[in-house]
């Protein structure tokens, strides 16, 4: 097999891996922090002292790796087949079906609970383009 | 490497096999692919249940501008439903977004007017709002099913679905569909929120996707009546399962004589009106 104009060729392919790696190299070494979503609103304290855990509608891992989905699914029941109640598979209690009159009474604080990873990863849920979010107080700037 | 035609296809052949299992392998992950599991999700307690969601509005029940007034602002504040008004208080027809509002007797009841009429009626505003069809033209437009029948008679809009194509608007012959022509969540020049007092429990919408009433199905889900109803002076909006012979709004269709809006299009409209009646006319 012959190459013709090898050289040209490689030093083009170089310069397409260096900068098409630059986030990467650039990032190299720069600790980015760990997001950290709050589970410790009042509602949610509460509800420790009275259930001896944090578990909510469902377990923490479930909830991490499914809420996208189970926000879906929520939505589609109460919207499309007009069934409010949820009933969880892991406790067994039945909760509200609502973003605004379900979840946020306790998560209030969305700045730490859903941003914080949202940003972290870069997604931007188009929830609150709608439905109104807690108000929260402003975090004192030091 | 070369390859001839015959061992090309081959491994063409064996990695879209490959793709399928893969595809078929993640297809078995439950909660991606199935909605709610039916046992996991119930209606509440109190919720209020029917065959056949209707109203009847009496008329005769309305006596001044205020009455009126009430009930629209009762559902707009319930709903969020934003105020586009202009920098002079005047508003575009077109941008107006209303969910019950109220239109003039040739307007409502077009063709069942006639020139000997008295003026009180002619005058008289009707409430109207979304009639919530049995065979609803704006279902059968839409595009996306954003605008569906629930079980209980109403028609339900899904605002996460809507694309906006306004389709149900030209669809619908009662004008009961409003286009976010501009953002909800924007200003007035005075620098006035469209939306004067959010109400925390509804949401709002975006720009883009068509709305309207919804017989306040999160209302009736939690055991109240819609928002209208409870505004409205006593016996002037009426609601209940027109599908229950014991239902106090069954037993007005039936004794009394009612008209509807465009009864001859077929759309089977639930809003029955009595007009005239003792108090007026």
């Amino acid at each position: 097999m012959k190459l013709y104009d090898g050289g040209k060729i490689f030093i083009g392919i170089l310069v397409f891996v260096a900068f098409a790696a630059f986030p990467f190299y650039f990032n190299v070494g720069k600790v980015n922090a760990k997001p950290e979503p709050k589970v410790d609103t009042p509602a949610i304290q509460e509800w420790e002292k009275q259930y001896g855990k944090k578990e909510c509608v469902e377990s923490k891992e479930f909830m991490r790796a499914e809420h996208m989905q189970l926000l879906n699914n929520w939505r589609d029941s109460v919207v499309r087949e007009d069934n409010r109640g949820y009933i969880s598979s892991s406790n067994h209690k039945r909760f509200n079906m609502s973003l605004q009159t379900g979840c946020m009474t306790c998560h209030s604080n969305k700045k730490k609970f859903c941003d914080e990873c949202h940003n972290y990863v870069s997604v931007k849920p188009y929830c609150w383009d709608c439905h109104i979010a807690p108000v929260e107080k402003e975090e004192a700037k030091s | 490497m070369s390859m001839d035609r015959r061992q090309f296809l081959k491994i063409a052949g064996i990695s879209s096999v490959l793709g399928l299992g893969a595809t078929a392998a993640s297809a078995t992950h439950n909660i991606w692919t199935k909605g709610l599991d039916p046992e996991q999700a119930d209606k509440n307690k109190e919720a209020l249940i029917a065959k056949r969601w209707a109203m009847v509005v009496d008329m005769s029940k309305f006596k001044t501008e205020d009455d009126f007034k009430k009930v629209i602002d009762a559902c707009h504040l319930t709903h969020n439903v934003p105020d586009f008004r202009n920098a002079d208080g005047s508003v575009n027809k077109k941008d107006e977004i209303k969910w019950i509002w109220e239109a003039p007797y040739e307007k409502a009841f077009p063709g069942q007017d006639n020139k000997y009429m008295s003026e009180h009626i002619k005058d008289m505003p009707f409430l109207v709002a979304c009639n919530h069809c049995d065979n609803p033209p704006c279902v059968r437009v839409c595009p996306t099913k954003a605008t569906f029948k629930l079980a209980n008679g109403i028609t339900m809009q899904d605002e996460h679905r809507c694309i906006g194509c306004r389709f149900c608007m030209a669809a619908c012959p009662f004008w009961s569909r409003s286009f976010n022509w501009r953002d909800p969540h924007g200003k007035n020049p005075n620098g006035e929120p469209f939306i004067k007092n959010e109400n925390k429990e509804y949401p709002t919408r975006t720009k883009g996707v068509v709305e309207k009433c919804t017989f306040c199905t999160e209302r009736l889900a939690v055991g109240k009546l819609p928002a209208c109803v409870e505004a409205a002076p006593k016996g002037g909006l009426l609601f209940g399962d027109l599908e229950d012979p014991n239902s106090e709004i069954r037993k007005i269709v039936t004794n009394q004589y009612t008209i509807r809006r465009k009864p001859d299009l077929g759309t089977g409209p639930a809003i029955y009106y009595i007009v005239g009646g003792s108090d007026h006319a």
